[in-house]
């Protein structure tokens, strides 16, 4: 059985649920979204993922009301939301803080949006039993915030979101008061939840590896604008900027003059050193700034030179950072430029020859690394 | 445990006889027989049967007590408006001018408060009598409120608030649901700390008020004046009776829930 890929935004048949429209924010002199434009499907799990004062928290604010745009709109639906208030709008948020009503038992938090719809009783009763049970808290229904772990907490807080089921949940920071190993448990419990409802995400997020795990997209923020937005997959292998690779995962940048050389592209970059030769789809002038990004587990590192790779410089081991399942080498150029190699630790520590002070051969292929232009 | 040493307890000692003494005297003076205040001539609870039947006091307990009750609940609303909009209307121009008029009334004499006003209600030519008294003591016990709700409404997490009105709360709903629930103790301590100043206010009712309506506290001054009388010890003893056992059950309540809170953090922590 073949599945489809799930790539709304490829089609253009598709209709986005969520549009902003040259969408400009300012708060008194300070720009915190510069005339965005962007498209949201449905069923989209879409991260905001940028330093703090990006902006990606006052986007996820203006889609729940509680900030309206200075300039431009913004389509739920097809519908404009300027002169829609928060409580008319059917999307829900999960707050940081959570923000959890701490007179109100698990049960009542839960009840609290489902109960202003005024459904009648046993509706009401039968959706939170069924939110608790999602979330994995029936134990818990009748115990007060303060009485349930911050783990616990953090579920209540996504059952009341979900409870009205929304066509939109935006999760602000949901996982950031949770310690690593049940960060990364309820990612996936998230997605699985996600799948199951088939509501849309927004998430906001600083955290680069938890926007990679969940989202189907990811959408790379500075300074208010988008930088890039691609799937995890695109914005690790082919960043469009040094800003976006530098920002995602660990990289290796070396600057220089462009050189085309038929289907290559030659990157000058320091006297006496060889040329590296890399593919790019970009038209690149003779003599134009580029920028070389590589990740490390795509440089190989050697005592001996190696035969058939299409880039090789020598240098000297500077450090080493041994993480157990990884290796990373920081091997100096004579230039002073540091590259990092990655290697996996397939045999035991015993048996790997490279130490500190070691003259190595480090080596990627023409198609390793990016050409970026800025 | 400190070991005992005979400064620390003559410092004490010293410190509670200065506070206390007084008192003690008054509601040991209010069992005495005589009627002469400074003979004691045995002990007798015949002055609260006395005053029980007198029905001038009695009066002005129920003068006051109304007084009380309708002020400091107009002061209650008044003043957790007044505090809600202060702390969360953000920075408007004239914000700081506002706060600081907010609160003058607080540090303003008693006796200039109370002129003025007597002098509003004879211009609007407005009776005096129990209502003058009430927007008299509105007017001044409504800042108290004020302070008491704005310091816990500046703690209070606004994104309470913010998350109602995304589960579909109208913003009056979102106050009333969420917001008025959670301050609910502060407010209350505020109306408790009305109450309190309208009960025991002197200068303020003798300004505003009329041959109708005499409070408690401008009867026993006017008692006193033509002679401190038993009855009076005795009405004293009560009303000290009424706010000590007010503030053991304030504490006790206060006490109560932090013992409350601590176990029910207690129960956070355990699986279950």
């Amino acid at each position: 059985m073949s599945q489809t890929v799930f790539a709304p935004w490829d089609d253009p048949n598709e209709k986005p649920l969520i549009q902003f429209r040259n969408v400009t924010k300012r708060f008194g002199d300070f720009t915190a979204i510069d005339d965005l434009t962007q498209d949201i499907y449905t069923r989209e799990f879409f991260a905001l993922l940028g330093p703090s004062g990006c902006g990606k928290t006052t986007m996820m604010r203006m889609l729940a009301g509680f900030e309206t745009p200075t300039e431009g709109k913004i389509f739920i639906a097809g519908q404009d939301m300027a002169k829609i208030p928060p409580n008319k709008r059917a999307v829900n948020m999960m707050f940081q803080s959570y923000a959890l009503f701490p007179h109100l038992s698990v049960w009542e938090n839960i009840a609290f949006g489902l109960k202003r719809e005024g459904k009648d009783k046993d509706a009401i009763a039968a959706r939170v039993e069924e939110m608790l049970r999602l979330t994995r808290l029936s134990k818990f229904a009748k115990r007060k915030p303060h009485q349930i772990s911050g783990g616990q907490r953090q579920r209540v807080a996504l059952a009341r979101s979900l409870a009205k089921a929304p066509k939109l949940l935006l999760l602000d920071e949901p996982l950031g008061a949770l310690d690593k190993k049940l960060r990364q448990d309820t990612q996936f419990e998230l997605m699985d939840i996600q799948e199951k409802t088939g509501t849309t995400f927004v998430i906001v997020t600083h955290d680069q590896e938890e926007a990679m795990t969940v989202a189907s997209r990811v959408a790379v923020m500075d300074e208010g604008r988008i930088i890039q937005v691609a799937t995890p997959a695109q914005i690790y292998e082919a960043p469009n900027s040094v800003y976006v690779a530098d920002f995602i995962g660990d990289v290796n940048i070396i600057s220089g003059r462009a050189k085309p050389n038929g289907d290559k592209v030659v990157t000058q970059w320091a006297e006496g050193q060889p040329d590296i030769i890399g593919t790019t789809a970009t038209k690149f002038d003779a003599g134009q700034e580029i920028h070389f990004a590589i990740r490390p587990e795509k440089v190989a590192i050697s005592t001996e030179e190696p035969q058939d790779a299409a880039n090789k410089l020598q240098g000297k081991v500077l450090d080493i950072a041994y993480l157990g399942n990884i290796s990373t080498y920081h091997v100096a150029l004579p230039t002073g430029h540091v590259i990092k190699a990655q290697t996996a630790n397939t045999r035991r520590l015993s048996r790997r020859q490279i130490t500190w002070e070691d003259p190595v051969w480090i080596s990627f292929t023409d198609t390793a690394g990016v050409l970026l232009e800025r | 445990m400190r070991r005992f040493s005979w400064f620390n307890a003559t410092a004490l000692t010293l410190g509670f006889a200065f506070l206390y003494i007084p008192m003690i005297i008054l509601v040991i003076y209010s069992f005495n027989a005589s009627k002469l205040v400074t003979v004691w001539a045995g002990f007798s609870t015949q002055w609260y049967g006395e005053l029980v039947r007198n029905e001038e006091f009695l009066n002005a307990a129920w003068v006051t007590i109304k007084v009380a009750v309708m002020s400091s609940t107009i002061a209650t609303v008044l003043g957790t408006m007044a505090a809600y909009v202060l702390v969360r209307a953000g920075r408007f121009s004239g914000r700081t001018l506002f706060s600081g008029m907010i609160y003058a009334p607080l540090v303003m004499p008693e006796v200039i408060t109370g002129l003025s006003l007597l002098l509003l209600f004879i211009g609007i030519g407005l009776d005096r009598g129990v209502l003058t008294i009430v927007l008299a003591h509105t007017t001044f016990s409504m800042c108290y409120v004020s302070v008491v709700v704005s310091s816990r409404l500046v703690t209070f997490d606004k994104s309470l608030e913010e998350a109602a009105l995304d589960l579909g709360c109208s913003p009056f709903e979102a106050f009333r649901l969420v917001t008025l629930p959670i301050i609910a103790p502060a407010v209350i301590s505020g109306w408790l700390l009305a109450f309190t100043l309208s009960l025991d206010d002197l200068v303020i009712a003798s300004f505003t008020t009329g041959p109708s309506a005499t409070t408690l506290p401008i009867k026993i001054f006017s008692a006193v004046r033509l002679g401190v009388s038993p009855e009076i010890n005795a009405l004293s003893t009560i009303m000290i009776a009424i706010v000590t056992i007010g503030v053991i059950m304030a504490s006790l309540i206060t006490k109560q829930a932090a013992v409350r809170q601590a176990r029910d953090e207690r129960m956070a922590e355990r699986p279950a």
